[in-house]
Order: C-alpha cells, then sequence, then structure tokens
C-alpha cells in the first residue's frame, strides 16, 4: 500500500496496467486497492501541478500568517474551518511558532487577495492579527522543480 | 612491423561492450537498455557537499589511504551495515572507484601463473584485469536454473594447487544474483580449506529488493582475516562519474595496495572524497528513495517480458534483468544487434560477460519508465516477427 501511495503522489495519471506491472499486482487489485483509498479518505483527489506563472501571469498567491484567539471549546477548528470555507483559500495550516493559521489564498490579482483580507479574514472576531506574504517566484512546488533541468548526457552503452 | 605493445596487453581481447557500444553510437535515436549505471543524477545534498568543499579550497592531495575523516565515515558505514568492523588507521583504503581497488588488489596479491576463480556470467573486467596482473583466470559458470549463485561444488572442480584468490561479486552485474546466507557459507569454508583470499565486489550491495538483507562474506567467522571488502559509492549514490570506492581488509593487504597506489595514483580525487563523506553520512534517505524507485521499474520490466514470452525471472538486487532469449533461435549477438537495427532498442549480449551468458541479454532498468515502457514494447513487437527468428 504504501508503494502505492507513493507512486500515485508522484503520478496520479499513471495508466492503472502500469501500476499492476510495476507493483506485481494484477489491474483488479489495482483498482480495487485505489477504490478502497478513496473510500477511507486516504486519498481525498488528484490534482495537475500547473506553472502558474506561465498558466497566468496575473494570478496571485499569498501566505497569510494569522494569529487567532482560540476557543474555549473547539480551540483553533472552529475558526479554521470558518477561514478554509472561503473559496479563494487553497490550505489552510495550524502551526507553531509566532502565528497560529497559515493560510495560502490564491487569486486572480493583488485587489482579490487585499480584498479578501480586509473584508472577510481580518474581520473575524477570533482573528487578531494578519500578516499578508505575496509570493514573487515559485521555484519548487509538491517537489516538482519549476524550470525543467536539462538531462545530462550518457553513454549509450556501458559495462 | 613488430609491435610495440606489450604482449600481455595485445593479448587481451576487445571488451564485448566496447564493441557492442561503437555500433550503438552510429545509430540515432535508440532506446537503450544497456546502461550500467544510475539515470539518476547525483542527489543534491552531496554535490552541494563538494561545491562548499571547492569554496573552502580543499583542493590538495589527501593521505595515501584517504582523507581520515572518510576512513572513519566508511569504517562506521560498513561495521553499521555489513556488521564487519575495520580500523580507519590501516586496514581502509579509498580508491579511484571499486575497479582501482579490483586492480591493485590482484597485482598486490598475485605471482606469475597464480589462478583466480570468479564466477561467470559476470563484469567485463574481471577476467582483464587477472591477466593483466600476470595471474591466470579461471572461470566458474552460474547457471540460470540456480538463479546464478555460486556453488561450492563447482569451485572444487575448478581449484588447483594454483589457485591463491577468489573472486566474488554479489549482487551480480549481468544477472542481479543475490547469495543465500547458507550458500554464502559454503563459499567461505571452501575458501578457508583452499587458504585461499577472497576478493568480494559489493558495489550492489545496497540494491537488493524486497527487504532482502544483504550479506557480506566478510562477516562470516573467520573470514575477516582473508576477506577483501571491496565497495563504492557508484551505484547505491549515484556516483559513477566522481570515481571514488574504497578497499577494506587485513592491514598487510591493504598497505601492499597502497603501495601501488600511492606510486600509481597518489590519492584519489579531494573533492570526490568530500562527496564520499556526505553520501555516507546523511545519504541514506536519497539511496532509498532510488532503491525504490528501481525495485519498481524491476517488478515492471519482468512482468512485461515475461508477459511477451521471453522467460524472465526476478532477480534480487543490482539494477539488470537476464532474460533467456533461447526461445527466439538467435545467439545473444543475433538478438541484440537485430533487435537494434530493427526496433533501435539496446541490449547487451550475454556473452559480453562471459561466454556462459550466451542466450541471455541483459537489460539495465536503470532507465527512465517511460523510456522502459516504449523498449520492451518494441521487444515484444521483435519476438513476435518472424524476421527474429
Amino acid at each position: 500500500m504504501d508503494s502505492l501511495i507513493r507512486i500515485l503522489r508522484q503520478n496520479s495519471a499513471i495508466p492503472r496496467d502500469d501500476l499492476a506491472r510495476l507493483l506485481g499486482l494484477t489491474e483488479a487489485d489495482v483498482v480495487a486497492k485505489i477504490a478502497k483509498l478513496e473510500a477511507d479518505g486516504m486519498i481525498l483527489g488528484y490534482h495537475a501541478v500547473i506553472n502558474s506563472e506561465k498558466w497566468d501571469a496575473e494570478a496571485v498567491t499569498a501566505a497569510i500568517e494569522v494569529r487567532v484567539t482560540p476557543e474555549r471549546e473547539g480551540g483553533f477548528d472552529r475558526i479554521a474551518a470558518r477561514i478554509a470555507g472561503f473559496e479563494e483559500v487553497e490550505s489552510v495550516y495550524l502551526m507553531s511558532g509566532g502565528y497560529d493559521l497559515l493560510v495560502i489564498v490564491d487569486g486572480n490579482n493583488l485587489r482579490e487577495v487585499a480584498s479578501f483580507v480586509a473584508d472577510k479574514l481580518s474581520t473575524i472576531d477570533a482573528v487578531q492579527s494578519c500578516a499578508t506574504r505575496f509570493r514573487l517566484k515559485t521555484y519548487k512546488e509538491n517537489g516538482l522543480l519549476h524550470a525543467l533541468e536539462e538531462a545530462p548526457e550518457r553513454l549509450s552503452v556501458t559495462p | 612491423m613488430k609491435s610495440r605493445i606489450a604482449a600481455n596487453v595485445r593479448d587481451i581481447p576487445r571488451s564485448g561492450i566496447r564493441d557492442f557500444f561503437e555500433i550503438v553510437q552510429s545509430m540515432k535515436e535508440v532506446i537503450s537498455l544497456g546502461i550500467g549505471e544510475p539515470d539518476f543524477v547525483t542527489p543534491w545534498h552531496i554535490r552541494e557537499a563538494a561545491v562548499y568543499s571547492l569554496e573552502k579550497g580543499r583542493t590538495g592531495y589527501t593521505s595515501n589511504l584517504g582523507s581520515p575523516r572518510l576512513r572513519r565515515s566508511i569504517a562506521k558505514y560498513v561495521e553499521k551495515n555489513f556488521s564487519v568492523s575495520y580500523n580507519p588507521h590501516d586496514e581502509i583504503l579509498v580508491t579511484v572507484g571499486v575497479s582501482e581497488g579490483i586492480d591493485l588488489a590482484l597485482r598486490a596479491l598475485l605471482n606469475p601463473g597464480d589462478e583466480v576463480l570468479f564466477h561467470e556470467p559476470c563484469y567485463v573486467s574481471y577476467s582483464p584485469s587477472i591477466a593483466l596482473a600476470g595471474g591466470k583466470a579461471i572461470a566458474v559458470k552460474t547457471r540460470s536454473e540456480d538463479d546464478f549463485i555460486l556453488r561450492a561444488s563447482d569451485l572444487e572442480k575448478a581449484v588447483t594447487p594454483k589457485t591463491r584468490v577468489l573472486l566474488l561479486s554479489f549482487p551480480t552485474n549481468p544477472t542481479g544474483s543475490v547469495m543465500p546466507p547458507d550458500e554464502l557459507r559454503k563459499i567461505a569454508d571452501f575458501a578457508v580449506k583452499h587458504d585461499l583470499v577472497v576478493m568480494s565486489d559489493e558495489i550492489y550491495s545496497e540494491l537488493t529488493y524486497d527487504d532482502l538483507p544483504h550479506h557480506s562474506i566478510a562477516a562470516l567467522p573467520g573470514m575477516k582475516e582473508r576477506t577483501l571488502f571491496l565497495h563504492g559509492f557508484s551505484k547505491a549514490f549515484a556516483m559513477t562519474g566522481w570515481r571514488i570506492g574504497f578497499a577494506c581488509g587485513p592491514a598487510d593487504i591493504i598497505e601492499a595496495m597502497m603501495k601501488i597506489h600511492q606510486y600509481s595514483i597518489m590519492c584519489a580525487s579531494s573533492m570526490a572524497q568530500e562527496a564520499a563523506i556526505e553520501a555516507l553520512e546523511r545519504g541514506q534517505r536519497s539511496m532509498e528513495r532510488m532503491r525504490e524507485e528501481y525495485r519498481l521499474r524491476r517488478n515492471f520490466i519482468v512482468s512485461s517480458l515475461n508477459e511477451a514470452g521471453i522467460p524472465c525471472p526476478l532477480p534480487k538486487g543490482a539494477f539488470y534483468v537476464f532474460p533467456d532469449i533461447r526461445g527466439t533461435g538467435l545467439t545473444s549477438r543475433e538478438f541484440s544487434l537485430r533487435l537494434l537495427e530493427k526496433k533501435n532498442v539496446a541490449v547487451v549480449p550475454g556473452t559480453a560477460f562471459g561466454p556462459s551468458g550466451e542466450g541471455y541479454v541483459r537489460c539495465s532498468y536503470a532507465t527512465a519508465l517511460d523510456q522502459i515502457k516504449i523498449a520492451v514494447t518494441r521487444i515484444a513487437e521483435f519476438v513476435k516477427e518472424p524476421s527474429s527468428s
């Protein structure tokens, strides 16, 4: 199961018959295992990793460090869920250290993100402060380098 | 004109691999399963350590034996992973790859006419290196039906009073064979019985699969004092071009090897030695990632070849499969040449690894999966076509 997850994390679009050969299983086994992982909520979904600078140069991503007053019952969870519900929010993590929630926000432009922070995020009662940091350039994302490395030359036959 | 070349060099046949390489070179757009090195670039943290050492100006000679820090790292690594302890002070020599280690050891151990036993099919350089060191190479055949392991009973038939050295290499290039511990024990008993020095080339030892542990003959009781353990960084850490390896063994043999090494090489490249320290101390994670990738590709290539009707057992180590192509009615060389001509796929004829490789070809899965996929599809087409037979 570990190998299956590892392969799918790297390439979820891999054909099922290739997966079967890599894992030494039948194709039906592979399909069943994946169905189970999906049903168990182990696999939540499949994404393509897009080079967003090529796809849409205007788009912006911000990492917002949010300090929150935790609630007596429920701690950070209810507030985090409330923030996560917004469509602009790509990811929400509870962090150790100087702030509480790290909120990754995608917007079509700077104004969109700014208005999300001003109107939606910072107006939540429990939110004490927001520090918004915009992404300038992506070098590596989901384990993939953005500038493709050129494969070095290899000899065609070696001992 | 009388040849200017020394007789012992002149008499060495050209490498079958070199031969085949030249043919492949002359063709365009070949998909090659003929490459005996990792397709991964050396992990970045190792490259970065070498860059750092250059920035720091560590560019001088090191001690002939190799930098003390590297030898200490080697001692630790070998003790942890192979269960043999060596003194970094006088039982470890850093070499320019295992290749140099083999050459040094043979030159240090052999008198003219001494015999060296080795198992075949095997890496291409053993027999010529033995001959260049003045020894007589005695090949002992291993068999496909035996998973290409070495049998002590076969060694008994080949040993003579002149036999001095037994050269082992498990996991084996080109067969991927791994010795079961009980058979290895019999080989050790054989070496003791005939008072042989064992040279054990364990360059592929990290690359065993399915949680199969690697056993070094050096770790068996009574073997450390007669075994030269040869290892390097090329395969496990994807560092072929760095040319760095090491030999561990009894101080008298290491001292003799060092004598030759100091006059011919001086010391291994200091930059490569710095990178090697990083590989040993922090390379486990990247090594395991590459090994997992090889394991999956091995499964892929084995099932694909078997589906195509080419019998191919699942090897336990290294990154080669050695399928049986006798069903095509072709010799290894004919198979490889025709496959290359018709399908632009390069494999290496089994005979490049000794005459007992006839009937087999070596396919390396140290190649990206998409390339392997195309190659096996073409091999499957090739064996179905009447022209292949």
